[in-house]
């Protein structure tokens, strides 16, 4: 069935769709971590009423500032992205999926952009607690935007709480509670948000051991190091929390992505993780997307722990996923033959229903309905032919997958060393940690981005996990216009990355004394 | 409480809170009318930065209404944003990359090394004030003249065009809205800094643009609205659902909802009260809230008009019967009552919107301020 669709259509979609979600994740960790940063800052400010800790808040506000536009610029596309670019996703599933986004802008929106002007603009005009009020105000906000966007996402990954409306041809929302408080969503909200603080972290650390290095504005960058240091070395270690909770969950909701993150084709009991891989050109049964390990550390039973807390229990592969498996639960998998087969039905159901409808054929149509009901959870398969077509790409989410971990453990030795050496009052002279701080801004920049390609490259072919494939998501307009718009897109994000990168470089070089210009 | 009424009473509930949302943006938009009048008013880098500033510290009141707006319709007629959004592809890129350019715009403007120089960012503000809000006016045009789409039994939509929504400005009245609200977004600009700036030669100059925008304004918005009472609507039948033709519709909308008629005469009095006195008195800075609260009403009741009194909101030319209804359009009952309980929420917001601006926004905007403030635009 894919041969009927427009797969140069659905590429170019889903180019477009990637370059703007990961040109707006460029921005918008650091905000959502700077601003508590800069709230914790003030805080120590107002408590103590020590001037420079109002210097200190000041200079990172300003790159705030700077960061924050470009963040809302390129915020807004992807909102309606959904409608220009994923019209049949958003009837399909807009009855639970529009719902997060329009919470967000009434909750989270405006508290940001109301109390935003108040930190910027009321330093002289409001009291000090009602301008830390607004700051911390203006962090709460940015993570609550967080939040609803995060929940939207894990419905995606897990969608509960629905129930498919054959009459209106699309998922109902009947739950809201469990949409909100899916544990998909919890962690995905948790993780993203502390690997975002992390990231903020590593950039106030790395700037100001840029300063350190060029022995400028020296006690302000050891105090932006010290609180920074605290903040990430708390936020690491709750991202390494949070990302093996989320790897517990992803085995039993998305087994075929959590295959794909190990790159593990045959699954066993006591499976090992592969702490370091390397996959060769070679590839098993002439399947390209399953290439064979040219080199593989493995680290025995551990990938059984990670994914049931025991080290025996049985972890499926990518070809147990394909085949059908029982997991540790005793809950009965079918093989993905039989889902499309149920997939099948379940389409054919939906047509004969609504035909049935139009000739007022009322036995007819409840009995297609009744079948339409009992394969709807494998509605999605229905439209491939090839089981293997239902695999993720494996290597992108396997390297990604092993570059996000290994340099988040990095990132937590980062910080340890951190508040180390400033404890012994020797930061100044480690350069070569100084150094290493300046260079791990680009890696957590990296490291949070290849996070996101596993979580959406990971859950391919899906869009809504199970019920709709990426190629029926898309909106029916021709591919020569979206391919206009992504070179659009490509050259006013990268012009606009260009400027703020510029600025951002040279309002570090003025320093926290310059006053903001 | 909501989960009481009606899917019906839902759907107009709804209607109603996305509506009030857009007249409240069409209001904010003298953010963007204000962009295109900045080299006409501020005459010195000086003063160009005072009303840059000026305008500054509230456009993202207007992005954040917009994105809300977007938001609350696909949350609550999910049928119309995969539609229209989907379909009319082009002209909702067009004002998406006009908001894109906005955001950073300020920001960025007055910053060292910002690669693309304080000019570049000053025409995309401008670009902003008059595409944006001519598109996003011929975009609304669209409600009662129709759009170009089909939709099939699975609600899966399709454009009839190859022109992505373009084809709307081939439409005279379309382009009168989005003259209209263009022009009205200048005057609404004018009024705020009117309200907002503390020098001399700003507000004179201000105050003359009532004058010269006001005139064609009042041509135009004239030209929609008699052409509104007389053209033919899109008639829903409440039984049915079946969509056909019926002349005078949004006249008969109008004689229905008596209602609706006085949110808009009153509106169009307060517009024009604003304008006029400001025009006439000599330090008159008040105009804003008369025409702004004015703006509000007579754009709240031309949503009414679109979706109330068995009328389709976003009707089909291309297949009639395909016509979006806020009955056909609609979020679940569920959704919707979820959604309402959210909406609780909105006065609360409001409040404190209110209550922030007030502590920093006591004084007018002026020059000796701007020297001593380190986050300049």
């Amino acid at each position: 069935m894919i041969e009927n669709f427009d797969m140069s259509l659905v590429d170019w979609s889903r180019a477009q769709f990637a370059l703007t979600a990961m040109y707006h994740w460029i921005f918008v960790p650091l905000t959502l971590g700077l601003a508590f940063i800069i709230a914790i800052m003030e805080t120590i400010y107002v408590k103590t009423g020590n001037p420079e800790w109002k210097k200190i808040t000041k200079f990172w506000m300003t790159l705030f500032g700077i960061n924050f536009a470009i963040g809302v610029a390129t915020g807004i596309i992807l909102e309606f992205e959904f409608g220009t670019n994923w019209s049949n996703y958003s009837w399909f599933v807009g009855d639970i999926f529009g719902a997060p986004l329009a919470v967000e802008g009434i909750m989270a929106f405006f508290m940001e952009s109301t109390f935003i002007a108040v930190m910027f603009f009321g330093w002289n005009k409001v009291s000090k607690k009602f301008h830390l009020i607004s700051t911390w105000l203006v962090a709460v906000g940015s993570n609550l935007s967080a939040l609803w966007i995060l929940v939207a996402n894990g419905w995606m990954q897990n969608p509960v709480g629905m129930k498919f409306n054959a009459d209106t041809a699309r998922n109902e929302m009947v739950n809201f509670w469990d949409v909100l408080f899916s544990p998909t969503a919890v962690n995905k909200f948790l993780h993203t948000i502390s690997s975002a603080y992390t990231l903020a972290a590593i950039f106030v650390i790395g700037v100001s051991a840029w300063y350190l290095l060029k022995k400028l504005n020296v006690p302000f960058a050891k105090k932006s190091i010290v609180v920074a240091s605290v903040f990430g070395l708390i936020t690491s270690l709750f991202t390494v929390m949070t990302g093996d909770n989320s790897a517990r969950e992803i085995v039993r909701d998305q087994p075929m992505k959590f295959a794909a993150m190990e790159g593990l084709y045959d699954g066993s009991k006591g499976a090992g993780l592969v702490a370091f891989g390397i996959m060769s050109s070679t590839s098993e049964n002439g399947n390209d997307n399953m290439k064979d390990f040219n080199f593989k550390l493995e680290i025995p039973n551990l990938l059984s722990y990670m994914a049931y807390m025991d080290g025996d229990a049985f972890v499926p592969g990518v070809n147990d996923v394909i085949n059908g498996f029982t997991d540790n639960d005793g809950v009965v998998h079918p093989s993905v033959i039989t889902k499309i087969e149920m997939g099948r039905k379940a389409i054919h159901a939906l047509k004969t229903y609504k035909q049935a409808q139009k000739d007022k054929d009322a036995n007819l149509a409840q009995t297609s309905l009744d079948e339409l009901n009992e394969n709807f959870k494998y509605f999605g398969y229905g439209y491939f032919d090839d089981p293997y077509n239902t695999v993720p790409p494996i290597s992108i989410t396997f390297y990604s997958f092993h570059i996000m971990v290994g340099l988040g453990m990095w990132f937590l030795l980062l910080f340890t060393l951190a508040l180390l050496f400033v404890y012994k009052e020797s930061i100044v002279s480690n350069k070569w940690f100084l150094r290493a701080a300046i260079w791990s801004i680009p890696l957590a920049y990296v490291a949070s981005q290849s996070g996101w390609i596993v979580a959406e490259m990971g859950r391919q072919p899906w869009v809504i996990q199970d019920l709709m494939p990426t190629l029926t998501a898309v909106s029916n307009i021709d591919t020569t216009s979206v391919q206009i718009t992504f070179f659009l897109f490509l050259t006013v994000f990268t012009g606009l990355l260009i400027a703020e990168i510029k600025i951002m470089l040279k309002q570090i070089k003025l320093g926290p004394n310059h006053g903001g210009h | 409480m909501f989960e009481n009424l009606s899917h019906l009473a839902l759907q107009q509930y709804w209607w109603v809170i996305d509506s009030l949302l857009g007249s409240i943006l069409v209001f904010l938009m003298f953010v963007q009318g204000g962009q295109t009048l900045i080299y006409r008013l501020g005459k010195s880098d000086e003063e160009r930065t005072l009303l840059i500033n000026a305008l500054g510290r509230k456009w993202e009141f207007t992005f954040t209404t917009l994105v809300t707006f977007g938001g609350a319709m696909f949350a609550s007629f999910p049928l119309f944003y995969s539609t229209s959004f989907g379909g009319a592809y082009w002209v909702w890129m067009a004002i998406l990359f006009c908001f894109i350019i906005q955001a950073v715009a300020y920001e960025f403007r007055s910053k060292p090394s910002n690669v693309w120089g304080a000019k570049t960012f000053e025409l995309f503000l401008f670009i902003n004030g008059l595409l944006g809000t001519i598109l996003i006016g011929t975009a609304v045009g669209t409600f009662f003249n129709g759009a170009e789409f089909t939709v099939n039994e699975l609600n899966q939509s399709k454009w009839a065009t190859p022109y992505g929504g373009l084809e709307a400005v081939l439409n005279l009245h379309n382009v009168a809205l989005g003259l209209t609200v263009f022009l009205l977004a200048r005057l609404l600009g004018s009024l705020y800094f009117m309200n907002n700036i503390e020098h001399e030669a700003i507000f004179n100059r201000s105050r003359k643009q009532l004058l010269y925008c006001g005139i064609p304004f009042l041509v135009v918005f004239l030209f929609f609205a008699i052409r509104l009472l007389v053209m033919d609507g899109f008639a829903v039948d409440a039984e049915t659902g079946t969509v056909s033709v019926e002349a005078y519709k949004y006249l008969h909308n109008f004689l229905a909802m008596p209602v609706v008629l006085i949110l808009f005469l009153v509106g169009v009095v307060l517009v024009l009260f604003g304008l006029i006195k400001s025009y006439l008195a000599e330090k008159y800075t008040k105009g804003i809230w008369f025409t702004g609260g004015g703006t509000i009403l007579v754009v709240f009741a031309l949503f009414l008009l679109a979706g109330f009194n068995h009328t389709a909101f976003y009707p089909s030319n291309a297949d009639l019967q395909s016509s979006l209804t806020i009955q056909n359009a609609s979020a679940s009952h569920y959704t919707l009552t979820a959604m309402s309980y959210v909406s609780l929420m909105v006065p609360f917001v409001i409040a404190y919107i209110v209550w922030a601006w007030r502590a920093i926004n006591n004084k007018k905007l002026d020059l000796e301020e701007l020297r001593n403030e380190d986050h300049l635009y």
